[in-house]
């Protein structure tokens, strides 16, 4: 189908793109497959990898704490400063942390957590695994008859997933807390009283739920876009810091994708 | 001699390549190779740099499948054989990777280990004595709690050697295992193969391009050249071939050639016969 200059015809290239990504997205989707497979066979059975999952959850969670606390301490204060010009004309400064809750424990939580975690966890995954591949690690676990999957990706994918939501959590509160010093310092004492008062009676746990289910899929994307990527990997070191930035890359566009259509869905079912 | 040909052929091969044709984006790498291992022996497979041995190789620890052939390992059709079969094979046979191949991530004593914890049902204690045995085996006692980031090229070698023969395998397969040593720690690793074949009675198949090394560790040798095997003989033949004088027979001087490693020869020659002056005029845009 090439075009009269001998270059790829427009519909060529787009049918190439779309092909690519329907594999893409199916080679993600037949790695969940088989981790979730070797989940159910008992993979995380033996000590070794249950031991292996909490290195990772440490890797994954517990070092990224502080800067996913921090950015989101951020995006309260933000959100409070930017929020306030617009409600105080109306003499609504005092509902900020409703607008603060939502947002925040709905949607930017979950996605500022995401793209934080992309960079973390994401990028050192790729990079982790492609070096095994480049160093024929790979081909000795399965020389040994360990499976990879069972070996690299079930851990890792256990380990972002539930990490993911558990520092969703934490982001939330980082949120609430910056907007609320915001209120405190620099809003005055009239809207920082009733501040957590307010938030409640606007935050249904619905908000919350919803949030953390995202927050669940995105770790599942952010580990399989990185596992996916690490095995992928060919031909040295350049190829290693592809998989790397297409992690970042891929994560970012698939997380910010997927909370658009799951706001979509949550939109038209209430929820 | 004829005695020991016709012992051999009394006896089953473990290894059974039949007519393997693999072939890379169109490029044909492997053109009907058919090679056999008899147990207790080492069998060398030489041959120059992209000529396919250690393709060969990927395909008997099936790492890689055939586009046409078949290859019998330890009496099973790989072809034939579903993942979990082929993993009940796997702990039959050991690979040493041209790298090593050590888990960067854990210490020399724990990747020496883990086939033991993952394949055993051993206590911490037995799998500790084991790796101890096993690093002893290839001298390297003393390394056992050094990360592989912290030994050299030689050392990673003979860890990774002592993790292959963890689970006192039937076979044993070598990538290049002189790769990137110097002359003696090369000759080191040949020591050791050869104590570890007496030793354990394994059998080797090694692929390499270091004659010095297949010389010292080989009981049959066989030359791979462009995907096609030249000749499959015993170690003597192959000594005959390289001291002894040119024949005129293309193929013997080629093997020739390589077995003594000059710079002129029939591979030299066919390299620079292809076409020089139409690539020249072709590249300055001639009709």
């Amino acid at each position: 189908m090439n075009g009269r200059d001998g270059q790829p015809s427009f519909v060529h290239s787009l049918g190439a793109r779309v092909l690519g990504l329907v594999s893409y997205v199916g080679g993600l989707v037949l790695l969940l497959g088989a981790a979730l497979r070797l989940s159910w066979q008992g993979a995380l059975g033996r000590r070794a990898s249950r031991e292996a999952a909490a290195y990772q959850m440490v890797r994954v969670g517990v070092r990224s704490l502080g800067i996913v606390s921090l950015v989101q301490l951020f995006i309260g204060v933000i959100l409070a400063l930017q929020m306030a010009p617009p409600l105080e004309p109306l003499g609504q400064l005092d509902k900020i942390s409703m607008i603060i809750g939502v947002a925040g424990f709905r949607m930017l939580g979950p996605i500022i957590t995401g793209v934080v975690l992309s960079g973390f966890a994401g990028a050192s995954i790729a990079a982790e695994i492609g070096t095994m591949v480049v160093a024929e690690e790979i081909e000795a676990l399965q020389a040994h008859a360990l499976n990879p999957v069972r070996f690299l990706v079930v851990p890792r994918v256990l380990a972002t997933f539930v990490m993911m939501v558990l520092l969703t959590v934490i982001a939330n509160c980082m949120i609430a807390l910056g907007g609320y010093l915001t209120s405190m310092w620099v809003l005055g004492s009239q809207v920082s009283e009733h501040y957590w008062e307010n938030m409640q009676t606007q935050l249904r746990i619905r908000d919350f739920v919803s949030g953390l289910i995202m927050a669940g899929v995105f770790g599942l994307l952010i580990s399989l876009i990185a596992c996916y990527e690490g095995l992928r990997v060919r031909g040295g070191a350049e190829g290693v810091g592809r998989a790397t930035t297409m992690t970042v890359v891929y994560s970012i566009v698939g997380i910010v994708g997927a909370a658009c259509v799951f706001t979509a869905i949550f939109y038209v079912f209430k929820f | 001699m004829a005695d020991k040909k016709t012992d051999k052929d009394a006896r089953q091969p473990i290894v059974r390549v039949v007519d393997l044709v693999k072939s890379f984006g169109g490029r044909v790498v492997l053109d009907g190779v058919n090679l056999e291992v008899y147990p207790g022996e080492t069998l060398v497979i030489m041959g120059g740099s992209g000529c396919g041995k250690s393709t060969v190789l990927r395909h008997m620890v099936g790492s890689l499948f055939p586009d046409t052939g078949h290859v019998e390992l330890l009496g099973s059709d790989l072809n034939d054989l579903d993942e979990p079969g082929l993993n009940a094979l796997r702990l039959r046979f050991g690979i040493l990777f041209q790298s090593g191949a050590l888990f960067n991530s854990m210490t020399v004593g724990d990747n020496v280990a883990l086939p033991l914890r993952e394949h055993t049902d051993l206590d911490a204690q037995t799998i500790e004595i084991m790796v101890k045995i096993k690093l002893e085996l290839v001298g390297l006692r003393e390394a056992e709690d050094l990360m592989p980031a912290e030994i050299s090229g030689g050392m990673k070698k003979r860890a990774g050697l002592a993790r292959a023969i963890a689970l006192d395998p039937e076979i044993l397969f070598y990538d290049e295992p002189s790769a990137g040593l110097d002359p003696v720690t090369s000759a080191e690793i040949d020591q050791l193969m050869m104590d570890l074949t007496g030793k354990l009675g394994v059998s080797s198949v090694v692929v390499t391009h270091e004659m010095d090394s297949a010389f010292r560790i080989a009981d049959r040798m066989a030359m791979l050249d462009r995907g096609v095997i030249l000749k499959v003989a015993p170690r003597s033949e192959f000594e005959a071939l390289r001291d002894g004088p040119e024949s005129g027979d293309e193929r013997q001087d080629l093997i020739r050639q390589f077995l003594r490693g000059d710079s002129e020869g029939p591979i030299t020659a066919r390299r620079l016969s292809t076409g020089y002056e139409d690539d020249i005029l072709e590249a300055a845009g001639a009709p």
